[in-house]
């Protein structure tokens, strides 16, 4: 669906951004993007949609090259960006004006969202909140049905119950044929949802894996005594949590804040970890 | 739903349906809720929840009708007993047991307070 060879980017005067990023996003699945504040999270995303243009290399969406902007595969990507503007006209006037573009909108799901949203066609855009303004934005992006959808922080702004909606909503939202990328900081609100982990630091992809594939080889929690030397990257919060080599223990759920943590500290013996298979007595 | 950090999600998902059918909620030989539809209701990524469902399917708790979706097997409710019995004893008492030393708390007491509680519970169903 989604396809990235050795790209290079920067903007204009200022250092390199993405730096040889080569990536793979195939449909069916839910990808988290993370990142530190400025790590090409947000550029990344803008290239994939063709907002931006690589410096070097290509990124393809659906076997188009994205910077041509070619309408066979606009119409199939919708990116929901985390700064936007919406024109101060009323909801269902901006469907009508909008919708025309994709081809696979659904004018029953949107309606249905907003109504989920607890708006109302006939609202100003303009007399919302930035978080109202947010859901119209979500609605109309998973309205849209496009096969590539991108999110930029989409729970930012939303109110508590909203985040547990917007949830509910992605995972009916995600079929065989979608391929959704969310960028977020915040793990909690989408810990559940996303199945496959990117990680960008210092302008590259340290870390592109299934969540299944890790929760295989490494184990999350408090380490017992015995466990010490399998110790990858440890906390000090309470209780001590640690990151470690999964060996034959039983499989954790992952804890993502603490992986993004090890994967900052320790790198090389993450993706040692991943790399290496475990040759021990399986139960 | 809220899940706790030690174990998969995929497996939180098993146990949520282990409690349903042993509550009766989903009582031998009728139709559970689909895919989706345990995806939205525990808002998690479908690819996860059918993870749940094919290891249910290995467990032989839960069957699949092709076109028209999944089933609590016939003796689901036997079997779920089985699995969930044998997770207390071999799981959950040790802990108790530990706590009980570590604290000092003799068998009798425990026997007395297993009594007290059968009771209340006798009184309250009254």
């Amino acid at each position: 669906m989604v396809e990235i060879n050795n790209l290079q980017f920067h903007y204009p005067k200022s250092r390199t951004i993405l730096d040889n990023v080569s990536l793979d996003f195939t449909p069916g699945n839910i990808y988290g993007l993370f990142g530190k504040n400025g790590e090409g999270k947000s550029t990344l995303m803008k290239i994939i949609a063709g907002l931006l243009f690589p410096t070097a290399g290509n990124c393809y969406v659906l076997n188009e090259i994205t910077s041509k902007r070619k309408v066979k595969s606009l119409k199939d990507i919708f990116i929901v960006s985390e700064d936007f503007e919406l024109p101060s006209i009323k909801i269902s006037t901006y469907e009508k004006i909008n919708a025309p573009f994709y081809p696979k909108f659904s004018k029953n799901q949107f309606y249905d969202l907003i109504k989920e949203f607890k708006l109302s066609p006939d609202q100003k855009i303009s007399t919302l909140s930035f978080g109202q303004k947010k859901k119209v934005f979500i609605a109309f992006g998973i309205a849209t049905n496009t096969k590539l959808l991108l999110m930029d922080e989409p729970t930012n702004g939303l109110d508590i119950p909203s985040k547990s909606q917007f949830r509910k909503i992605m995972a009916s939202a995600v079929d065989q044929g979608k391929c959704i990328i969310i960028s977020t900081h915040q793990v909690r609100d989408l810990h559940s949802l996303i199945n496959h982990v990117i990680i960008l630091d210092q302008s590259k992809v340290v870390i592109d894996k299934p969540l299944s594939f890790i929760s295989e080889h490494l184990w999350f929690g408090k380490p017992k005594h015995h466990d010490q030397d399998a110790v990858i990257y440890s906390e000090m919060t309470f209780g001590g949590k640690a990151v470690l080599y999964k060996q034959d223990k039983d499989e954790t759920d992952i804890d993502l804040e603490l992986l993004f943590n090890a994967v900052l500290s320790e790198p090389e013996q993450i993706n040692n970890a991943l790399n290496t298979a475990y040759h021990g007595a399986r139960i | 739903m809220d899940f706790d950090n030690s174990k998969p999600i995929y497996l939180q998902i098993v146990d949520f349906f282990y409690e349903s059918i042993l509550a009766r909620r989903w009582p031998e030989g009728e139709r559970i809720p689909s895919v989706r539809e345990v995806a939205m209701m525990v808002e998690v990524n479908p690819n996860t929840a059918i993870r749940a469902f094919n290891y249910l399917q290995d467990e032989g708790v839960i069957y699949n009708k092709r076109g028209i979706g999944y089933f609590v097997s016939e003796n689901g409710y036997k079997k779920v007993l089985d699995i969930k019995r044998k997770e207390f004893i071999e799981l959950t008492l040790p802990d108790v047991f530990k706590k009980m030393i570590l604290l000092d708390v003799k068998l009798e007491e425990m026997s007395n307070s297993y009594n007290q509680y059968v009771n209340d519970i006798d009184h309250e169903n009254k």
